[in-house]
């Protein structure tokens, strides 16, 4: 891992609201990634890994107010005017949305809108080359006849084909880091797995850092190289994706491996979490977990849980009994 | 769709009986003495003078055979006998239509552009003091009377600052371009007289504005909900991750999205361009039908005000036809019911 | 319902239907209200009297000036009120009752009967309304109570669509099912389980409406067709006032009332929308 990472978010805070009525939803998340790495980030929805990611980028929604350091390829980017975030954002950070039908315009073309993105960072590009770009993008997400395709509109594809229109439009302009939010869910099954298996293709050969958001763990087994498990908005687990695996040390973890249909036994019933992440708003004293946890007691509600290092130094976990068995039971 | 659209082509025929008939019921079981409008007081009591005149305008025949002889007469495009011009009334409508589909169709640039501005404008500055003076500005124009607001500009523009010119199409000393389409500004232009066109646009300015400001509010209104909604959806996120600036953002993306909607808005609001048309001509000296209607109601000149009537009740329905059409075109999966 | 199950008192000192807007249009009704009751009391002269010089601008003695006649155009402004409102309360009550009844009767029957008077309003609906208000004011002549008339006739299809699609909408929910079940006559499921349902869009609709027949009543009687003179109505003193060009001041009082009472409504509905349809802010 190189010393300067490519991004690196510093106790981020994102609360709705203002003065004494502000109520938090994304509580001091911390996370970094190395250029080439893929970051998996896994909670269930509500936990805050989205808007956290979106807030990075100055795309929070209206209303809310972001705190913290964003760091990219070394350069503090949370406080950069608009003009200026503007110029990185699709030029050297790509997004990639979980519903393609809905993230894309209706009434635009697919090539226009990826000609977009290509003109918004390259004004002097002529239409022809645009062009040209646009369906050698397109033959690299693997769409046929993709010169006839850029005139269609989004309705007229299936939801594979548009999830490839998005790709084709976050790498439009080769970023260093590109951020994917849960980009299979809205897929049919069958499909889940060609995205990703392209996803992580184009990682590969264009060295991308990529942040895969997901809420499903079994999704970042094999493509992920490390995971931060969010809940509450904060970071609460986070690891190498093996040692994570084999070892979960966070309950949360545990229960989201159990609820993982790819992690789970075939022929098991499903495990799900009783309850359900906090809302925004302040949390009570100790873990924000320990309500749903089976194993909390009584310091887990009185005292927040320090952030715990793993023996071997490549993991921590912010719970008062990670590692002090030695072994997760 | 092909469905729908072929229904209501073949509703059009019925539709528009049936405002020939309404117009000819209301105004004739309603009516006063029609005659007061033909002959003079003195004369009412000549039983000779009367019989000639009922004849002479067919009022001596009963109801149903009057209403059969007007379709009858109708269908050879014959609407009557003004009893004040003494003109065909089909002959009068069609002098005055185009200077009314003028002054509307300016009414509805100026009203669109106006309303859309003031939309978009409150929906991206939404809740702050921005928005309210838009909806405020909205709320006035749909709530003044246009023919006071007319009097009042004038007399301000033309009276007082000397900045825009009086009432009528052209000035007055300016020579007619000759007929081509009735439309003062394209005929000037056919005539290639460029300032006879500066002036025809000079004088279509205020009662224009005038006209349109009364339908910018319905459209703004429109405009704002749409463009708030939109603006909250996921594609308008993709944007801004383009690295798309606001402006690129609420223009290109956004108002693109809510085009559909606000199109048929503004075919709707056809309707109170034309009663506005009524009252702004009035006021402008527009040589139009509304000025037209008036005259006839003022001076109970019956063919005419139930020429005016039809005419414009088919304009209306035809509009609005179009309109609906259009937006089921513009949106193949909307089935209406 | 929605709207039935809201309490008015949200908060103790600013209830949410209490904004700005509404709280504005409240005042300027209110004030006019007092004037329809009370012009003679306020104004300070006869509307009728010849009170000052002819066009006089305005002063201390006549603060909106006189008109032609030399009558004060402030006391015919007050008094215009005293038209002007009943006149638009009449003319909606009997629209809403006629159009409400029949489209209420349209939707639970349904059949020719619906279908005839659903053609009906289709075809009146399809004249731009101000035209079809002039005819049929021209044909009974001039004269307040015929503009009226006229201006009913006008609108009674927009609430006959309105209740239409509200009853047929209300006659589907499953407590009307379990009152017809429960074996209650057509009359009483209609009365009883349907229409009380259906009044919140035709009342809200009626509001803004009252602003628009105001307008419109104005407009038949500035071309000549509902106020006969003297009467001190709006519509009619801003025709004085189109005759007297060059004096601003006749049209400014009348033309200022309408422009106060149809924003005054407008804010009301305006209001009410919110109120109802809380997705609209």
């Amino acid at each position: 891992m190189s010393h300067t990472p490519l991004f690196e978010v510093s106790d981020l805070r994102v609360s709705f609201g203002r003065g004494a009525a502000a109520r938090e939803a994304v509580r001091g998340l911390s996370l970094s990634l190395a250029a080439g790495e893929v970051l998996g980030i896994v909670g269930e929805s509500g936990s805050g890994k989205s808007l956290a990611m979106l807030s990075a980028l100055g795309l929070n929604p209206e209303g809310s107010e972001v705190r913290g350091s964003v760091r990219f390829q070394g350069r503090e980017i949370a406080e950069l005017p608009r003009a200026a975030l503007q110029k990185i954002r699709g030029a050297q950070i790509g997004m990639v949305f979980q519903d393609p039908l809905s993230s894309l315009n209706p009434v635009m073309r697919v090539g226009a809108q990826i000609m977009e993105a290509l003109y918004l960072h390259n004004p002097r590009l002529t239409r022809r080359e645009a062009e040209e770009r646009a369906t050698e993008l397109f033959e690299r997400v693997a769409i046929a006849q993709a010169r006839d395709r850029l005139r269609a509109f989004p309705h007229e594809f299936s939801g594979g084909m548009r999830q490839r229109v998005m790709i084709a439009m976050a790498i439009a302009n080769t970023p260093a880091l590109l951020i994917a939010d849960e980009p299979t869910t809205a897929l049919d099954v069958t499909v889940q797995a060609q995205i990703m298996e392209m996803l992580s293709d184009l990682q590969k050969r264009l060295n991308l850092g990529l942040v895969l958001i997901t809420h499903d763990l079994g999704v970042l087994a094999g493509y992920a190289d490390r995971v931060a498990v969010v809940y509450a908005g904060q970071v609460v687990e986070q690891a190498p994706v093996h040692a994570l695996f084999a070892r979960p040390a966070h309950p949360y973890t545990r229960g989201l491996m159990a609820a993982s249909a790819d992690l789970s036994q075939p022929g098991e019933a499903l495990y799900s979490i009783p309850g359900t992440p906090p809302p925004a708003g302040p949390l009570p004293p100790g873990c924000p977990f320990a309500p749903r946890c089976d194993r909390a007691g009584a310091i887990c509600r009185e005292t927040p849980p320090p952030l715990r290092r793993a023996p071997d130094g490549a993991a921590e976990a912010r719970c008062h009994f990670a590692w002090q068995d030695g072994e997760c039971r | 769709m092909t469905g729908y659209i072929l229904r209501r082509l073949l509703a059009m025929p019925f539709l528009i009986l049936g405002i020939i008939t309404l117009t000819f019921a209301l105004t004739s079981v309603t009516r006063g003495d029609p005659l007061a409008g033909i002959i003079s007081d003195r004369q009412m009591t000549n039983p000779e003078v009367v019989a000639a005149a009922k004849a002479r305008w067919g009022l001596d025949k009963s109801l149903p055979e009057r209403y059969v002889t007007y379709l009858g007469n109708l269908m050879s495009g014959d609407m009557g006998t003004s009893f004040i011009t003494r003109r065909p009334v089909a002959q009068d409508v069609m002098a005055r239509l185009p200077a009314t589909l003028e002054l509307v169709t300016a009414a509805m640039i100026f009203g669109a552009g106006a309303g859309i501005t003031l939309g978009v404008v409150a929906a991206v500055w939404r809740n702050t003091i921005v928005d309210h003076l838009a909806r405020l500005l909205a709320l006035i124009g749909a709530s003044i009377p246009v023919f006071w607001m007319g009097l009042a500009l004038l007399y301000l523009f033309s009276v007082q600052w000397g900045v825009l010119p009086g009432p009528g199409r052209l000035d007055p000393r300016a020579t007619t371009p000759p007929q081509v389409t009735g439309f003062m500004t394209l005929d000037t232009l056919i005539a290639g007289d460029l300032r006879l066109f500066g002036n025809a646009l000079y004088h279509l300015l205020l009662p224009a504005g005038v006209l349109g400001w009364s339908v910018a509010g319905t459209i703004s209104r429109l405009v704002r909900a749409n463009m708030i909604e939109i603006l909250h959806r996921e594609f308008i996120t993709t944007a801004r991750a383009k690295g798309a600036g606001e402006l690129r953002v609420v223009l290109r993306h956004a108002l693109r999205n809510t085009l559909v909607p606000t199109l048929t808005v503004i075919g709707y609001s056809f309707a109170y361009l034309l009663t506005g048309a009524v009252l702004t001509e009035t006021i402008f000296s527009w040589p139009g039908m509304g000025s037209y209607a008036v005259s006839a109601a003022r001076g109970l000149d019956y063919p005419a005000i139930i020429g005016v009537t039809i005419v414009g009740g088919v304009i209306f329905l035809i509009t609005n036809l179009v309109t609906d059409i259009a937006y089921v075109i513009a949106n193949p999966r909307v089935r209406p019911g | 319902m929605r709207a039935a199950a809201r309490s008015f008192a949200t908060g103790p000192l600013r209830p949410r239907w209490l904004k700005l807007p509404m709280a504005c249009g409240l005042v300027i009704l209110g004030f006019w209200l007092l004037a329809t009751f009370a012009a003679p009391l306020m104004a300070p002269y006869d509307p009728l009297d010849l009170a000052g010089r002819r066009l006089q601008p305005p002063s201390a003695a006549h603060w909106l000036g006189t008109d032609a006649l030399g009558r004060d155009v402030w006391s015919r402004t007050l008094h215009g009120a005293v038209h002007s409102l009943p006149l638009a309360l009449a003319v909606v009550a009997t629209a809403v009752a006629i159009g409400a009844g029949l489209g209420a009767l349209a939707g639970y029957m349904g059949g020719v009967f619906s279908g005839v008077i659903m053609r009906l309003a289709d075809v009146t609906l399809s004249f731009p309304p101000m035209l079809l208000a002039m005819a049929v004011a021209a044909s009974l002549g001039p004269g307040l109570g015929n503009a009226a008339i006229a201006m009913v006739i006008v609108w009674w299809p927009v609430y006959a669509r309105l209740m239409r699609a509200q009853v047929l909408e209300v006659r589907e929910r499953e407590h009307v099912e379990a009152a017809r079940a429960a074996g209650a006559g057509r009359v009483r499921v209609l009365t009883r389980h349907i229409l009380p349902l259906c009044w919140t869009p035709v009342l809200i609709s009626a509001t803004m409406d009252l602003g628009q027949v105001i307008l419109l009543a104005a407009s038949l009687s500035f071309i000549g067709l509902g106020a006969t003179p003297p009467t001190p109505e709006w519509g009619a003193m801003i025709s004085d006032g189109a005759s007297q060009f060059y004096s601003w001041w006749v049209a400014l009082g009348p033309g200022l009332a309408i422009l106060s009472i149809v924003l005054g409504f407008n804010f009301i509905g305006d209001g009410l929308h919110d109120y109802f349809d809380p997705r609209s802010e």
